[in-house]
């Protein structure tokens, strides 16, 4: 318990060191950039296939559903908002933990272990600044961007299911999601997806950076990443649902 | 000798854990000369280097590198301090995600006011010096033990420090490499100007470069003089430890506590 507490408070302190380096960051936008590519680009193809198979799914098991109850002309809005206002965001920042976070921690852990952050400590540069800062905000950035595109190709499975093979009316589909779905349902979506890329990138660049310098302490530096994450995002999701209904 | 002592150390006492690192240990690294710090492995010479830059702090003791104590400095002046200082890294520490030019332009890049033209110029000249001229746009992953060594070697003198300081700059090197390496270090000390300070415990290596040597074992050092002094000395441990031999009074049997 106390170990949980001075976990969560050193996380803390890291954090305002990373706040605190934000802006000088800024000064080097290339680094950042690099970074959106790295944590962002890279991830692309494992979230727009999920985002696909999500949408079918629930094309699928939401019409068999509605149709027991004989209104499956509503099935566009109970994707739209289940996609944008709980599956989107967690689904693609856990996604976005094992791709992306994993590969932070251990990028930063290795370097770590090679002495590169010691190298630039003795060079008079703050590693925090170098190393760290852009990659949280590359993480910060891409998250809310992917969630987007999940969204985007969960709805495009999801009417492939519905309209293509179900044969409901596209009209209907669309026109009934268009109307239902209010802008406070973006927003909730949109705050929990840069709300779950600030705990992503977080976790990922605190465990990487304080891992222990040998080959298991890297490992479990990804490891750690994968399991906190995982369990912060899911408990974030329900506090902010909670917050929002 | 004249005293005009660079780097100061005077009975610093460090354990980690129970286990003392350093119990009273002095020493000094003359302006302009070469200083070495010999000692078995685990001797905590790698932790000294710690202790010179700030890294680790002493419980007890005082050190002294360009008249300041870099363990009681901020962040910043730490920091400016140690834009005065060049370090070689075991390993290379070279940056991964950096090419070999990109890696000697970092500090210069980071710390001086030096224009794009004048950078390519003085990077292409340290990768010259290390005989790396043409590997400027390698990635770090494709060098040779040996050719790291030498682009860090290249990087710690971008900056021209006043202080050099190398940790075990001849660990796992090849003959050829190491004399490589070891020439290299006798050019930069032979412009003059530069004060060097050597961990290793390579005796034959640092007899040729070195002004003067230290002996630690056992948290302290046991025996100083210039190379020619260690070599005829007829000290217990400094014999076991230049000749080589496994018995003697360094122990042989690691110990929690040291004794």
């Amino acid at each position: 318990m106390i170990a949980a507490l001075q976990k969560i408070g050193a996380i803390s302190v890291f954090f305002g060191r990373i706040l605190a380096g934000i802006v000088p960051a800024l000064a080097r936008p290339r680094l950042i950039v690099h970074q959106v590519y790295n944590a962002g680009a890279r991830s692309l193809i494992i979230i727009m296939l999920s985002g696909l198979f999500v949408g079918m799914v629930l094309g699928l098991q939401g019409f068999d559903l509605l149709q027991r109850i004989g209104s499956e002309e509503v099935l566009g809005i109970g994707i739209a908002l289940a996609l944008l206002k709980e599956l989107g965001p967690v689904m693609t920042a856990l996604l976005f933990a094992g791709r992306a976070g994993t590969a932070l921690a251990s990028e930063i852990g290795l370097m770590r272990a090679t002495d590169q952050l010691t190298a630039m400590e003795m060079m008079a540069v703050d590693p925090v600044h170098r190393i760290v800062v852009p990659r949280f905000l590359g993480g910060v950035i891409a998250v809310p961007l992917l969630v987007a595109i999940f969204n985007v190709i969960g709805l495009y499975g999801a009417q492939l299911i519905a309209v293509q093979q179900m044969g409901i009316d596209a009209g209907s589909f669309w026109g009934q999601t268009q109307s239902a779905v209010e802008l406070d349902d973006v927003t909730e979506g949109v705050i929990k997806s840069f709300v779950f890329g600030v705990a992503c990138s977080l976790i990922a660049v605190y465990e990487g950076f304080h891992s222990a310098p040998t080959a298991a302490g890297v490992g479990l530096a990804t490891t750690r990443t994968v399991v906190t994450s995982s369990v912060l995002i899911l408990l974030l999701n329900y506090l902010l649902t909670a917050f929002y209904l | 000798m004249v005293d005009d002592a660079l780097l100061t150390v005077r009975d610093v006492h460090y354990a980690v854990g129970a286990r003392p690192i350093f119990a009273g240990l002095s020493l000094s690294a003359q302006r302009g000369k070469t200083t070495a710090i010999m000692g078995p492995s685990g001797t905590g010479k790698t932790t000294l280097l710690r202790l010179l830059t700030g890294q680790i702090h002493p419980e007890s003791g005082e050190i002294s590198v360009f008249g300041a104590d870099p363990t009681k400095l901020q962040r910043k002046p730490l920091y400016q301090l140690r834009q005065r200082m060049g370090m070689l890294f075991q390993n290379g520490a070279l940056l991964t995600d950096l090419n070999v030019f990109e890696n000697v332009a970092f500090p210069l890049r980071e710390h001086s006011k030096l224009s794009e033209g004048e950078i390519t110029e003085r990077v292409l000249g340290k990768l010259q010096a290390v005989g790396l001229r043409e590997a400027a746009l390698l990635m770090p992953a494709e060098l040779s033990g040996g050719m790291a060594r030498r682009v860090a070697l290249a990087r710690a003198i971008a900056t021209e420090p006043e202080l050099l300081i190398y940790d075990e700059p001849f660990v796992g090197l090849d003959p050829i490499s190491m004399g490589v390496i070891l020439r290299l270090i006798k050019e930069i000390n032979s412009r003059g100007g530069v004060t060097s300070l050597i961990v290793s415990h390579d005796v034959e290596e640092l007899a040729k470069i070195a002004d003067y040597t230290y002996l630690l074992s056992g948290g302290k050092v046991v025996a100083e003089g210039t190379p020619a002094q260690m070599s005829r000395s007829t000290d217990a441990t400094v014999r076991q430890f230049i000749d080589g031999l496994a018995d003697g009074p360094v122990p042989f049997h690691y110990t929690e506590t040291g004794k």
